[in-house]
């Protein structure tokens, strides 16, 4: 009986080890934490005005607040200590109709702005394995 | 063929972007015209177009053993990311010039369902290869059946952008069912068995970075023929893309026994171009 309560108490402890990796914060070090992301995002913003196919669905953008915005979902994103106060990903992109190609060309700037920002091959794949799982919510909405 | 060719390049010229999938995405071009590895027709289709687009490549393969060598060409095209028409020719003989072969293969493929990259499973496609031998009376010769025949084949094809290692990899995986002695270069069926078999090819990549891919292939081959064996191809590649316009790759390639001669193993070389 006994030993059974300690089997479930070590199983509930084990699997609140488990919660706890998962949430680790070592993409948002190795990204640089703020002050590297700020950097990413800089670059990322530089590197979508460099694509022509894009461009026009930032025409009406805020780039200030887009900027606030992609640090803060960032920094979340790689398991950094912040609150994002954008929008969702599925309403923020409805009635773009974002193509399967831009949805990539976003994605190339954005390898290109961890190329350029120093990262890492390993680094820069888990961040967009992170960023592939969004693709759903994004393009034809 | 040449008209084909010309009628690619024209294409190409008077287009001004690429399609827009991501670099590496659509595989390089099989010995026999289709996309994917070198050996291996995977679940990808030719080009970079998406499913708003269209894409094309075309394609040149040499592969030398210790006493044959082998070159193939062609030229892909898909439609919105859906289906894939391809033609191919391949001449094969010997260092001492005493066995001439040839063939042209025909190739369709359809896109099911997946993402190779954005889906949780793979992508998968059915295909078809009608390959039309010529030299009828040397495929009697050595015991062969018909001078042409109809591959068909199931394709899964996976890569995870953050594998083991934090790397990006592919791996693919293909059942056919085919009776082509030789790829059909020996005709098809023969007097040792005269029957479809249901073969399995597998290729693994990893992705060095963005440009660079190294891996392995293996096809399991059928063994019609009483009079010349046929043994499973196996190889060991890597590819340069140095952008979404050209990839290259060489390979060191185990054929085994062919034409008669044992341990037939050398390099391949082929070149493709994307758009």
């Amino acid at each position: 009986m006994y030993r059974k309560v300690w089997l479930s108490l070590l199983l509930v402890v084990l699997s609140a080890c488990q919660t706890i990796s998962k949430q680790d914060d070592s993409l948002y070090l190795d990204l640089g934490g703020k002050v590297g992301i700020s950097k990413i995002i800089d670059i990322f913003i530089y590197e979508i005005g460099e694509t022509e196919e894009v461009v026009h669905h930032f025409e009406d953008t805020d780039l200030d607040r887009f900027r606030e915005k992609q640090i803060e979902h960032l920094c979340l994103l790689s398991g950094g200590p912040c609150v994002y106060t954008g929008d969702e990903m599925l309403p923020v992109h409805q009635g773009m109709n974002i193509s399967e190609s831009e949805f990539n060309a976003i994605t190339n700037a954005m390898i290109r702005a961890l190329d350029t920002a120093g990262i890492s091959i390993a680094i820069r794949n888990r961040l967009l394995a992170i960023i592939a799982a969004m693709r759903a919510d994004v393009i034809y909405q | 063929m040449k008209l084909i060719l010309s009628l690619f390049f024209f294409t190409i010229a008077t287009q001004i972007s690429a399609g827009g999938k991501l670099i590496g995405t659509s595989g390089v071009t099989q010995v026999e015209g289709s996309a994917g590895g070198g050996l291996v027709p995977w679940a990808t289709l030719a080009g970079y177009g998406t499913r708003d687009e269209q894409g094309a490549s075309a394609f040149f393969s040499a592969v030398t053993v210790d006493d044959f060598r082998m070159s193939a060409y062609g030229v892909a095209f898909s439609y919105h990311d859906r289906i894939e028409a391809s033609i191919a020719h391949q001449k094969f003989q010997s260092d001492d010039k005493s066995i001439r072969l040839s063939q042209n293969v025909l190739g369709l493929k359809i896109r099911l369902f997946g993402d190779l990259v954005y889906t949780e499973w793979p992508q998968v496609a059915l295909g078809m290869q009608y390959k039309n031998a010529t030299n009828l009376s040397l495929i009697k010769s050595i015991g062969g059946e018909g001078e042409h025949g109809t591959d068909f084949y199931l394709a899964a094809t996976k890569a995870w952008l953050d594998g083991p290692f934090h790397h990006n990899f592919v791996l693919n995986t293909t059942l056919r069912y085919s009776k082509a002695n030789q790829l059909g270069l020996q005709g098809f069926g023969g007097d040792k068995r005269n029957r479809h078999s249901w073969l399995l090819e597998s290729s693994l990549g990893l992705f060095i970075n963005r440009n660079w891919v190294f891996g392995v292939e293996y096809r399991q081959k059928p063994d019609n023929l009483s009079a010349l064996k046929e043994d499973d191809w196996k190889n060991l590649f890597i590819t340069h893309l140095p952008n979404k316009a050209f990839s290259v790759t060489a390979a060191l390639v185990d054929l085994g026994q062919l034409g008669g001669r044992n341990d037939q193993s050398g390099a391949y070389l082929s070149l493709q171009l994307i758009y």
